[in-house]
């Protein structure tokens, strides 16, 4: 996805622009003319007016924001050494680019999240992790260096692949081993880095908290919907005429989301929540929050919407995200090691076979073997992923085990798959 | 069958699918396509309790638990959406 690129700026419809600048990367002069400095004694307020704003985590998990740095302030207070915050901009997640854009446009918003939340479960360190932009975050740490003491912001790029982002893989790496997810319990509040309570925050989540230290729980509430409170960052992929990084008030429609990006009819289908999450059918009229996509089976995710038009095959965009996902395996749990492959290559004759019925079937299994059988969800996101392309793509199915795969399926592939050319 | 009580939960990192506790407690635990255990949901029931510890105590990676009281987690989708933390 290139954000940003070719989109009207800002995009139409951008009311509630909160997080990102109008225009351009903003250094911490500029940062600081727009928001201001956070109010004195914020910090000491923080974790109340979080816990008041309904914030929930923008990574993926939609978790209330508030409840998660509780938890570690009191897993800190009783510890006998301090606790330590991660900022996780890895955003491995291959069709979202907003925590990307975030940081490259607003870090210091970013940064003030880190310091505020810091100082409010008493951390002592702190650590931002990122794929990308490594060199422009080192300098926004370096501004703020010089501009006074703060809590020291240590900078980690993230290991490329889909499981690295994941929150105990992220503390696993911090730790000196590899890219892997534990097995929780215990969670990152109890034993993190260095055995440390440890609050995981992804980055957008810590540029809102930056702004509600600053203008309060009820100018959060100001945007988006009683049940969910906010503006959040999207990322509009797949065809649409001006896709990127859009910020818009939850409780939006996708309907109109798509509207705004420059999609006139419905699409064919929508994936929604990224490469772990589901397929929508185009004309579905969701509200674009954690509880609205779920209720239609989809699922919000980072904030991810892929747009598939009539012109591609949807179960060969399934058929090869599957075939990633599989790749990106950690190796160490047994049903996703042999059920996550597995899952792909039955999906593989699905889309660009002849399926017949006990394939089919052998899909349907798979799905319900995956589910919860991980010590991390890459296996439920695949099994989660497969059934809902077996619904929206019901009739291509009985299509392909009619007559072989379609002729669309011949077209290159639409979404973005790391380490395949496009 | 008690409302609440122990549960048995695997350790899928640690699970090797020896199937030992398949053998020993087909009541509860029955073999994926893999050999890799799957656990009834739900607590154990009481008359089955002293077959569970038979079988944690027999699992050649100590992957199996008997977690409780309480009835377990249920599986939650996407791995990201990771539990409150407690």
């Amino acid at each position: 996805v290139t954000a940003t690129a070719a989109a009207p700026w800002p995009p139409p419809g951008a009311h509630q622009q909160r997080l990102l600048p109008a225009r351009g990367p903003e250094d911490l002069a500029a940062h600081l003319r727009r928001h201001g400095h956070p109010p004195p004694g914020a910090s000491g307020r923080l974790i109340d007016a979080v816990e008041r704003s309904g914030l929930t985590g923008r990574g993926g998990a939609a978790f209330p924001a508030g409840t998660k740095i509780r938890a570690v302030a009191e897993a800190a207070a009783a510890a006998p050494r301090g606790a330590v915050v991660v900022a996780n901009g890895s955003e491995s997640e291959p069709a979202s680019a907003k925590d990307s854009v975030l940081l490259a446009n607003a870090p210091h918003l970013v940064l003030d999240g880190i310091e505020l939340t810091a100082a409010a479960i008493g951390a002592t360190s702190a650590y931002l992790c990122a794929h990308r932009g490594l060199q422009q975050l080192s300098a926004a740490i370096a501004e703020r260096d010089r501009a006074g003491p703060s809590v020291p912001v240590q900078l980690l790029q993230t290991p490329p692949g889909y499981l690295p982002g994941q929150e105990t893989a992220l503390i696993s790496v911090l730790n000196g081993g590899l890219p892997r997810p534990t097995l929780v319990p215990p969670r990152p509040a109890e034993r993190g880095v260095r055995r440390r309570p440890t609050l995981v925050l992804n980055v957008e989540t810590l540029a809102h908290i930056a702004l509600i230290a600053r203008h309060g729980p009820a100018w959060f509430r100001q945007a988006g919907t009683p049940q969910a409170p906010g503006t959040a960052l999207v990322t509009v992929g797949g065809e649409v005429r001006w896709p990127g990084v859009y910020e818009i008030p939850l409780g939006t429609s996708l309907r109109e989301l798509l509207r705004n990006t420059g999609l006139e009819a419905p699409p064919q289908a929508v994936l929604t929540g990224g490469y772990f999450g589901s397929w929508l059918p185009g004309g579905a009229d969701v509200s674009i929050s954690p509880a609205g996509l779920s209720a239609a089976g989809g699922l919000l995710g980072p904030g991810v919407f892929a747009v598939l038009p009539d012109s591609r095959c949807g179960l060969a965009e399934t058929a090869r995200i599957l075939g990633y996902l599989a790749s990106q395996t950690a190796g160490q749990c047994g049903p996703c090691v042999h059920g996550t492959p597995a899952l792909a290559q039955a999906w593989h004759e699905i889309a660009f076979g002849r399926p017949d019925g006990a394939v089919i079937a052998w899909v349907q299994q798979l799905t319900g073997l995956l589910e919860g059988r991980g010590a991390c969800h890459l296996p439920d996101g695949a099994a989660a992923l497969a059934a809902s392309a077996m619904n929206v793509f019901a009739s291509d199915v009985r299509a392909h085990a009619a007559g072989g795969p379609c002729a669309r399926t011949s077209m290159p592939p639409m979404l973005p798959l790391p380490g395949v050319s496009r | 069958v008690s409302e609440r009580g122990p549960a048995l939960r695997v350790n899928p990192i640690a699970c090797e699918a020896h199937g030992v506790c398949i053998e020993l407690l087909p009541e509860l635990i029955r073999a994926d396509p893999w050999g890799y255990p799957i656990i009834s949901a739900g607590p154990v029931p009481d008359d089955l309790l002293p077959l569970a510890r038979r079988a944690v105590a027999a699992c050649p990676t100590l992957a199996l638990r008997l977690d409780g009281p309480g009835p377990a987690a249920p599986a939650r989708k996407g791995w990201r959406r990771s539990a409150p933390p407690r």
